[in-house]
């Protein structure tokens, strides 16, 4: 510690001082929020099976939509990192859609294609899938909304792998095939990993687009704002506390672990 | 076996232009020429990596310029960064291997492993292996793969002396045992120590294909001449003189005449440096080229002194310290230089 300030200008102490403000500005309102929980109404949250229902519930079609999305992501992504093609900036851009549009306005998207009177919802309907109100809409909200960050990062793991070494496995006899799984999807894994991570992460704690898909059954997010405009901030707050413990341990432990791989 | 037939390609900066060459069974061929003159984008394009715009690639007789990489049973192996880095050396040298039992594949393994030198390195990554390793590792996988023709780039260049030479004792005994070889390079002494046959490659154009002898005894390029220590190596043109056994041998405005039967048109002129003697005077002697000019360089040489002399193109002449001392020579002066015509050797 003494080193680090002691060799340093005033430019550096200006920039951490700044950095420590926003670290602030992140942490403080957390701590606010763990430090204004009785401990008795925290074990009352725990204890309720509607809110433990709730958060499996973010937690599983989170998870689902990630897996089911990654078999058309991690391909997509690997197109855009080794081939040329036209409009390949558009296609680029038409995958950072979901990041810059109000998720509410995603979540009326999504609805739209999913109602009764739609393609897939009248498919889905034949296969005895329902999505408004369901699950299967919920993972829809989910994925479509955070689905970018799994591309992007799987396209930025890809584009990381030298192509030499792909061609060389070819001139080792090796088929497209076989290269993509023992040699590009190997070796840009922890950046796909990466995308997983924070795909599931961005999905769960979806608020916007999963409240028009589906009020009821509640996920977690959804059930915090019930909670807060029906009953107000402290009968909230427990319900937030525990979700978001659910969510950074979950969050810790891979990170935890992806470093470890 | 492999013939590369007329072919030519441009690939960003670099262009390949009307190549053509034949590498029989057995053959150790090295392409020798700077850096950045397409070596390295020719051998991709012979493995399928680069695609050719014209041409053929003719392998055992069949044509694989439009073959897939992983059909054409060729492979190459880069100066580094060519093993796989998230498998072990044993996992590395499997790659290329279909075989129902594992036992199979071990016993190949380790026959390729020992051929290389490696037996002892199959558990290591490969990004804890020396240099000389990681090269004999990328050997063995080729050769477990079967492919009997290697494409080796610069395979020596990132290497100290001494694995080097362990290399190359390695890339003679795989090549005697079969493997047709063809390495580019930028450095003449491994090519001399390598090679059967020899391409030299200018500006995207292999403009001379010859044993090493005959390469470094009648080199045409001025890239092999400048690489072994030859110092008077000039292009012009040459024409004949009517009613005279010289000729007229033009470079960059100036005149030489050599004693000559070569054929007229474009040619190469080669003086040895202590061919040249300088004087201060106009003195004619029997010489039959005579040229003033400027001193833009002295510099010492193992044995003697090597004074440069700007005549309209430089010309180097080696003289004894004595004779400096006497004439007087520095950078600047005016001097004269002389050689006879018999000294001048044209090649073609």
């Amino acid at each position: 510690m003494k080193r680090y300030f002691s060799n340093k200008s005033l430019l550096n102490l200006v920039f951490t001082f700044l950095g420590g403000i926003l670290l602030l500005f992140i942490i403080a309102p957390l701590a606010g929020m763990y430090l204004s929980t009785s401990l008795g109404s925290l074990k009352e949250a725990v204890g309720s099976e509607e809110v433990r229902n709730s958060i499996w519930l973010s937690l599983w079609t989170a998870m689902a939509g990630t897996i089911f999305f990654s078999f058309f992501a991690i391909p997509l992504a690997y197109l855009l990192a080794r081939k040329k093609f036209p409009l390949k900036n558009v296609v680029n851009g038409i995958i950072d859609i979901p990041i810059i549009i109000p998720h509410s306005a995603a979540g009326i998207a999504v609805l739209g294609i999913i109602t009764r009177d739609s393609f897939l919802g009248r498919a889905g309907e034949l296969l005895g899938i329902k999505f408004v109100g369901n699950p299967a809409g919920i993972i829809l909200a989910m994925a479509f909304v955070s689905i970018p960050f799994l591309i992007n990062a799987a396209r930025d793991g890809f584009a990381a792998v030298p192509e030499r070494l792909e061609k060389i496995a070819l001139t080792l006899g090796a088929s497209p095939i076989r290269v993509f799984f023992t040699i590009s999807l190997p070796l840009a894994w922890r950046s796909i990993l990466s995308g997983f991570i924070l795909m599931w992460a961005r999905g769960m704690s979806e608020f916007g687009a999963v409240i028009i898909v589906a009020y009821n059954p509640q996920t977690a997010p959804v059930m915090i704002f019930e909670r807060f405009t029906s009953y107000g901030l402290k009968y909230s707050v427990p319900v937030a506390v525990v979700f978001v413990t659910v969510c950074l341990i979950i969050f810790v432990t891979l990170r935890l672990v992806k470093k470890k791989s | 076996m492999l013939v590369v037939d007329n072919i030519s390609l441009r690939a960003g900066n670099f262009e390949l232009k009307e190549i053509n060459f034949r590498v029989d069974k057995g053959d150790y061929f090295v392409i020798l020429g700077i850096s950045g003159v397409g070596k390295s984008l020719l051998l991709e394009s012979i493995a399928g990596l680069t695609k050719i715009n014209s041409g053929e690639i003719i392998l055992r007789g069949r044509k694989i310029s439009d073959e897939k990489i992983q059909k054409r049973n060729i492979s190459i192996v880069y100066q580094d960064a060519d093993l796989f880095p998230h498998l072990t050396v044993f996992e590395n040298i499997a790659y290329p291997l279909h075989s129902r039992t594992e036992k199979n594949i071990r016993e190949k393994v380790l026959k390729a492993a020992e051929q290389t030198g490696i037996a002892d390195k199959l558990e290591r990554i490969p990004g804890t292996l020396s240099g000389g390793e990681y090269q004999r590792v990328a050997l063995a996988r080729s050769l477990a793969s079967g492919n009997d023709i290697f494409l080796l780039d610069e395979p020596l260049s990132a290497l100290d002396p001494k694995s080097k030479n362990d290399l190359r004792a390695l890339l003679r005994k795989l090549n005697r045992g079969g493997i047709t070889i063809i390495h580019v390079t930028h450095d003449y002494e491994e090519a001399v120590s390598l090679a059967n046959k020899i391409g030299v490659m200018e500006n995207g154009r292999i403009v001379h294909v010859a044993s090493p002898e005959e390469i470094f005894k009648h080199p045409k390029s001025e890239f092999v001449a400048q690489f072994i220590g030859i110092k008077n190596f000039l292009r012009g043109e040459l024409t004949a003189i009517p009613q005279s056994d010289l000729k007229r041998f033009s470079t960059n405005g100036i005149n030489i005449f050599p004693l000559t039967n070569v054929n007229d048109g474009e040619a190469f002129l080669l003086i040895q440096p202590d061919e040249i003697s300088i004087s201060n005077s106009a003195e004619s002697g029997s010489a039959r080229n005579h040229f003033k000019g400027k001193i833009t360089d002295i510099a010492r040489a193992k044995i003697g002194i090597e004074v440069t002399v700007d005549i309209g193109c430089e010309l180097i002449s080696l003289i004894s310290s004595e004779a400096m001392n006497s004439l007087e020579l520095k950078i600047g002066k005016e001097v004269w230089i002389s050689f006879k015509a018999s000294a001048c050797k044209i090649y073609k």
